[in-house]
């Protein structure tokens, strides 16, 4: 097992060449979080070339929904949502320039080879821990789609947010490296 | 026999405290089977995936906040005593007590009232409610709070009657594999046995709300569920799919009499936090 690193968000793409699969990641900087219906807004809004409420360029997103922060905290709990349902939006989001994704569960072969083309890395952090993840969690703010509740597009401010590199742009899938056939 | 009178409210408070306890702290005999885990788990990835969990629990209780951020959708089974009248209606009870748990915990809210128009019904109701008629003059629930990632793994196959254990072995280890990191392993996996397509889910959720310590008390079950694991657990799979041996944390067993033309078999995929509590009224 590799030693902890740390680096910060928003990556650059010097960072994503030297990211391999199986890396333990600490992560500290910005990052975004959407899930299923902003994606699909976002891609949409794209699609008709509107100017997006936020800039995904260069970013990295977080595939989560949290409960509710309660009174006093920051956020609620705060773990990945599973991946595979943001696949048909990815080709669209990496268009517009996003470098990372972090999430849980695997992605198919189709956004792997995206991934590769477009120099962009997908991390998993731990699924079923999001009071764990909470505690990393300095600063959220919602900046689109607050009608979504749960589902609207949050800046998170990070600090040593724990992630697994599971797909690089070298063509590794920590997943599929582990499972014994 | 004379009748019991439960009034609604009490069902409402019921499932609002049983909810409450579920979404904060892990049984303990949950707890339990993670710690077993961690002991013979020999892959520094995986000893590392149960070890963050084991301190998820701990944040959870000490800040208030739920142990997943899927606080999941309320599977209520209800088993009414033929000696008692509830009086009002049972789901409305329930549902009461959804919204007032979800409100008060500061829960997610994760129902949609439409699956197509998708609208979020902003209190986490309605629940699925399972009411059976059962002896004596008691009212059990039980509160089941199930997560969508792990529901979307779930599966069913109609196999040939005369397939054997075999076969069923093959298919849970195929869809296993392919849920892989996707449920968040390691998992408490109901397997509905006979019955019907629809019952056989049923009993896969019932299923893993037995007793996580538990063993099918038919001992050929019993071998059967050590097999699965068994077979699962070489899978290498993982916590969180990260790799270990820790794939499933247990095997739940519910078999069902069905017809000569079938074979049924429902399977419930149910994520590392299963979270349910069970109270009698």
């Amino acid at each position: 097992m590799r030693d902890w690193r740390t680096i910060a968000s928003p990556i650059d793409d010097e960072t994503v060449e030297s990211l391999i699969s199986g890396d333990r990641i600490l992560l500290t900087g910005v990052i975004y979080a959407a899930r299923d219906r902003a994606h699909k807004r976002l891609c949409e809004m794209a699609g008709r070339n509107e100017k997006l409420p936020f800039d995904p360029a260069g970013q990295i997103i977080y595939y989560m929904g949290p409960s509710p922060a309660p009174a006093g905290k920051i956020i609620g709990s705060a773990g990945p949502t599973t991946t595979y349902r943001m696949d048909p939006f990815t080709e669209t989001m990496l268009k517009l320039g996003v470098r990372g994704m972090i999430g849980k569960g695997t992605r198919g072969r189709d956004i792997r080879e995206l991934m590769a083309w477009y120099r962009a890395v997908y991390f998993a952090t731990f699924g079923g821990a999001g009071a764990y993840l909470a505690a990393r969690i300095k600063e959220s703010e919602i900046v689109a789609f607050p009608d979504l509740g749960p589902e609207a597009v949050l800046r998170l401010r990070v600090e040593d947010f724990p992630v697994i590199v599971i797909n690089d742009i070298h063509g590794g899938d920590l997943y599929e490296d582990v499972v014994r056939r | 026999m004379k009748t019991r009178i439960i009034k609604p409210a009490e069902i409402t408070d019921a499932v609002a405290d049983l909810i409450g306890k579920a979404s904060f702290k892990l049984p303990n005999d949950v707890e339990e089977l993670i710690d077993r885990m961690l002991e013979r788990e020999d892959s520094d990835m995986g000893r590392m995936g149960l070890r963050v969990l084991k301190e998820n629990s701990a944040i959870a209780e000490a800040d208030g906040l739920p142990l997943c951020q899927d606080c999941g959708m309320v599977v209520v089974f209800a088993e009414i005593g033929r000696g008692v009248l509830i009086d009002g209606d049972l789901e409305d009870a329930v549902n009461a007590g959804v919204e007032e748990a979800y409100r008060k915990f500061s829960l997610r809210m994760s129902v949609v009232a439409d699956p197509l128009k998708r609208v979020n019904t902003g209190t986490n109701a309605p629940a699925v409610v399972h009411a059976e008629l059962t002896g004596g003059d008691g009212l059990a629930l039980t509160v089941y709070l199930k997560g969508g990632g792990s529901e979307n793994m779930s599966a069913l196959r109609m196999f040939r009657p005369t397939d054997g254990a075999d076969a069923i072995i093959d298919f849970i280890e195929e869809i296993v594999v392919k849920a892989g990191p996707n449920p968040c392993p390691p998992l408490f996996l109901g397997v509905g046995i006979g019955g019907t397509a629809d019952s056989a889910m049923i009993n896969a959720k019932k299923a893993v709300l037995r007793g996580a310590g538990t063993r099918n008390p038919d001992p050929a079950y019993a071998e059967l569920e050590e097999r699965i694991e068994e077979r699962l657990n070489a899978t290498n799979i993982g916590p969180m799919g990260f790799g270990g041996r820790s794939t499933v944390a247990r095997v739940y067993i519910r078999e069902a009499p069905t017809h000569i033309a079938m074979l049924p078999v429902a399977l419930n995929l149910n994520c590392h936090s299963l979270r349910y509590r069970r109270a009698e009224l």
